[in-house]
């Protein structure tokens, strides 16, 4: 069946199987940006993508209700020239080290800054434990997080 | 700005080295790029599988595969019945392997709930599913055996193949046996004035869970040459483990290791990588194979679950005399790392206090009917201080001395040895070593001011249903494994004036290629933007041991400062040709060649493009190996404030402090990082995290949500300081820091505890329920 959504701001079409998940079409459609799928119930975070601006696990959200949405990845923000200020932040903390559960990651704190700017770090804490972050032990990516804050505030 | 680091009299001034650079593929990552192993379409790719054994063990009387092969769809089934039966270790290790020889592709007997019975290639991972269930196998159950000191007994043989060999007792299931007395053990005890009586220790099975699992992807490139893309920590231990075990040309078997999605150990392993191979060489096609999280837990491998003994011996000023330990580990169904994880266990502890004269280390590996433990960051070491550091602390009570006093009154010291260091090494006897950088006494004393070590210690401060304590523990590891790891760096000049570098090592989101590209920089003396670094493809980087035993940096770094310094040597040779200057006047610095004379000046660039087209044409490059006879210890003190909740048994880490002597640090984030992951790694190894089984040795866990990692909100405060020191065999003064901070948390967090409510937990990890218990025969 063909399946209609805006991803990263452009209308597509895709074919889907019946019973596919978000992320095993986008992962089809050689959207490699979306990582995981190894735990397939969304308790890792690493397939995180927005839908209609909420966070959710694409291996857990099937395709039928995609239909009309909005859905948003990695690259739907800054790219490998003009990243971001959280992508930016992420990468001078030393809040990555292997990588792959960091796009999940930082699209859970594109959402958080975007509908709360100025997160206690209990909230940045609280959007964190929606992913496994096996290598970093989080501390720098929190850090990372209220450093982006900080140059919000200041309005860099 | 420079930074200067003062040791003795040398100075060291560094202009790359020690400084915040952007790690190597920092934005790729943030972006989203097709940087792993799964992120590439290959047409016509086939996904595999394996059935995975449903007893703990048993013969396969036989397999039944005609009506899976009947299914559309399904390309190749590989069992028992069709593959090579070569004896082999799956441990990726220096050759040949310390591990035993007592894996085989496809065997006709299982020895683990878990365990490979055969494996189907096709169009897509639903056919394969499908297959798989139609697939009938029929065993021959065997009784079997979990503990390893049943195991020992030798009632049920494990491994009784008569085609395998390196193992120690095959009748009694053991793998690997060791026995080091120095000194009088017996004698020193008895006449010890302070004495621990034997204790016993536990540590639990606990898996590394990689956010990427095992992943392969294999496939023919145009001239008929065997592609392995896959997610490993050891490529060129692959290729030679697939080379033998497929009876396939080592020449043409390419690894390619693309970014890799964590490893902690699970990765330092040819698991699923044969599988992919035999089946692309059989049926021509590209063919992928991804663990689920159950099979990464259960088919995988684990930290070994151990049993240890320990005595200790103090005179009456409270200097150690004697130190007995006795290590028990459970291997699970093959032997993969056990006799090096039992040596790590004592080589990597003991030594830390070399006072002692009498030591004695006994171990033993075994063989059981669970699922296979193998190297897991720490390597034995973590199991082996979690008993050692335990019974320090509980020595100083007995003595009735601060913990901390009794550490720093017998911890080693610049300029000393042990003699351990000689007697363990890897599976074998080890290299004698003196150790040349120590800060650990100054670790110790920065650390119990940053955690107010007066202030808590003794207090059991009461805040409601809460009592905090504050515990300690000290800790050394390794950089490498001394005359075993080797690693080789090439470097070329281009034609802009930039460098590329070729390492075999591999960075598994370590940061290696980072740090060992400033390590370049800053030998040839060209900014850090100016090098490309090309690593981990066993076709075109120079061979390197791998991930593992924290020897990037010191053994790979080494090599890449000798590669740098000969082609400095070069660049310089061939400038003092071209402006006819004695190349002792001549020294590169920001890209250019400089006569310290005159201040004349000739750029890289017109270095590297005159050598290409114009002048005594040369390619300008440089290799370089480097195996070194030391494997110079990090040091670490770790500090920890914990709350406990006397209703509810809880332990809730409040504040914890690392400060580690890695030598040099190269790189401040990339090193707190290693070190804060370890400490997490470390915490849930302590607090919650466990793979339980069934009675039948079943994992009954093996997810997420049963199994419990911590999350961000379950971590305390964290405060890693490191206190630099030089050491002289280190590229730049730097030593490891991968694993040693994964020792800490275990000991530290046991000693809080026994300081907040005088309980001692030696059984790993400690769960509420445990805790609750403990404190009710305690009657607190």
């Amino acid at each position: 069946m063909i399946i209609n959504f805006i991803l990263n701001g452009e209308e597509v079409n895709f074919d889907a199987y019946p019973g596919e998940t978000l992320f095993e079409l986008l992962r089809r459609y050689h959207h490699y940006e979306v990582k995981g799928n190894n735990c397939k119930t969304g308790e890792c975070g690493a397939c995180t993508v927005l839908i209609d601006d909420k966070p959710i696990p694409s291996c857990t959200f099937l395709v039928g209700k995609v239909i009309g949405k909005k859905v948003t990845t990695i690259k739907g923000f800054g790219d490998i020239d003009n990243p971001d200020l959280i992508q930016k932040s992420f990468v001078e903390e030393g809040a990555i080290q292997c990588g792959y559960c960091i796009p999940g990651i930082i699209i859970s704190v594109e959402n958080l800054i975007k509908k709360n700017p100025n997160p206690t770090r209990d909230d940045i804490k609280e959007t964190l434990s929606s992913h496994i972050c096996r290598c970093t032990g989080y501390v720098q990516q929190i850090e990372a997080v209220e450093k982006v804050i900080k140059k919000i505030k200041e309005g860099k | 700005m420079s930074r200067i680091i003062k040791e003795e009299a040398i100075i060291k001034e560094f202009n790359t080295v020690g400084k915040n650079v952007e790690k190597y593929d920092g934005l790729p990552l943030v972006t989203g790029q097709p940087l792993f192993t799964d992120d590439i379409f290959l047409p016509d790719m086939l996904h595999a599988k394996i059935l995975t054994s449903p007893h703990p063990h048993a013969e396969i009387v036989d397999i039944n595969d005609s009506e899976a092969l009947k299914i559309p769809g399904v390309r190749i089934i590989l069992s028992y019945k069709n593959t090579p039966r070569i004896a082999h270790t799956t441990a990726g290790q220096g050759y040949p392997e310390p591990s035993p020889y007592d894996h085989f592709m496809f065997d006709k007997k299982v020895r683990f709930i878990g365990d490979r019975v055969c494996a189907i290639g096709g169009d897509s991972i639903e056919i394969v599913e499908e297959a798989l269930s139609k697939i009938k196998v029929t065993y021959k159950e065997l009784p079997y055996i979990l503990d390893p000191e049943e195991a020992m007994k030798g009632e049920v043989i494990i491994h009784d193949e008569d085609d395998i060999s390196g193992v120690y007792d095959k009748d009694r299931n053991i793998i690997s046996h060791v026995e080091i007395p120095i000194g009088d053990v017996e004698n020193g005890l008895k006449e010890s004035y302070y004495k621990v009586e034997e204790e016993i220790y536990f540590t639990q099975p606990v898996q590394h869970t990689p956010i990427e699992t095992h992943i392969t992807i294999t496939y023919f490139d145009e001239y008929g040459n065997l592609i392995v893309r896959t997610s490993t920590q050891v490529p060129f231990h692959i290729r030679r483990i697939l080379s033998k075990i497929l009876e396939f040309p080592m020449k043409k078997i390419r690894v390619i290791k693309p970014r890799v999605g964590g490893g902690f150990g699970a990765k330092q392993e040819m698991l699923i990588e044969d599988i992919c191979s035999l089946m692309t060489i059989r049926t021509k096609k590209p063919v992928r194979m991804e663990l689920t999280r159950k099979e990464e837990f259960i088919s995988s491998r684990l930290r070994h679950p151990s049993k240890i003994w320990i005595k200790l011996g103090a005179d009456k000023d409270g200097k150690l005399n004697t130190i007995d330990m006795k290590v028990l580990l459970n291997n699970g169904g093959y032997g993969t790392h056990g006799p090096t994880v039992l040596f790590n266990s004592g080589s990597k502890t003991l030594p830390l206090y070399n006072k002692a004269k009498n030591v004695r280390f006994i171990g033993d590996a075994v063989y059981t009917n669970l699922p296979v433990s193998g190297a897991f960051r720490g390597y034995g070491a973590t199991n082996g201080y979690f008993a050692l550091e335990s019974a320090m602390d509980d020595l100083a009570d007995i003595i009735g001395i601060d913990p901390i006093e009794l550490r720093k009154i017998n911890h080693i010291r610049e300029g000393e040895t042990s003699p351990i260091f000689e007697k363990l090494g890897e599976g074998k006897e080890g290299v004698t070593q003196y150790i040349e950088s120590s800060a650990l006494s100054k670790c110790i004393e920065i650390g119990k001011k940053e955690i107010e070590w007066e202030k808590w210690r003794g207090k059991k401060v009461r805040n409601g249903n809460l009592v905090r304590g504050v515990g300690m523990a000290i800790m050394m590891q390794g950089s490498g494994i001394p005359l075993v790891d080797m690693a080789g760096a090439r470097v070329k000049l281009n034609d802009d004036g930039t460098l590329h570098l070729f390492v075999g090592a591999t960075d598994i989101g370590t940061g290696s290629d980072t740090i060992l590209a400033q390590i370049l920089a800053e030998e040839v003396g060209v900014p850090y933007e100016d090098i490309k670094v090309y690593s981990s493809d066993t076709d075109n980087t120079p061979f390197d041991t791998g991930a593992y035993a924290s020897s990037t940096t010191y053994v790979t770094g080494g090599a890449v400062q000798r590669a740098g310094n000969e082609i400095k040597r070069k660049i310089i040779n061939y400038a003092s040709k071209l402006i006819n200057e004695n190349p002792e006047n001549l020294i590169i610095k920001d890209r250019y060649v400089v006569n310290i004379n005159t201040g004349e000046k000739i750029s890289l660039r017109e270095i590297g493009e005159k050598s290409f087209y114009d002048f005594e044409q040369e390619q300008i490059e440089a290799s370089a190996s480097f195996v070194s006879p030391k494997s110079p210890p990090p040091f670490a003190a770790h500090f920890v404030i914990i709350d406990l909740d006397l209703e509810t048994g809880k332990i809730i880490p409040v504040k914890y402090v690392a400060v580690n002597d890695i030598g040099v640090v190269i790189h401040p984030n990339l090193s707190k990082g290693q070190a804060i992951g370890s400490i997490v790694q470390g915490l849930g190894f302590a607090l919650t995290e466990e793979l339980i089984y069934s009675k039948r040795g079943m994992a009954l866990n093996p997810n997420f949500l049963d199994y419990k990692l911590l999350t961000s909100l379950d971590i305390p405060e964290i405060v890693v300081k490191f206190i630099e020191t030089y050491d002289p065999t280190g590229p730049f003064g730097a030593k490891s820091v991968a694993e040693i901070n994964i020792n800490g948390p275990a000991p530290a967090i046991r000693n809080a505890v026994k300081d907040a409510a005088g309980i001692k937990l030696n059984h790993l990890p400690f769960t509420p329920e445990k805790v609750f218990n403990a404190l009710k025969e305690k009657k607190i």
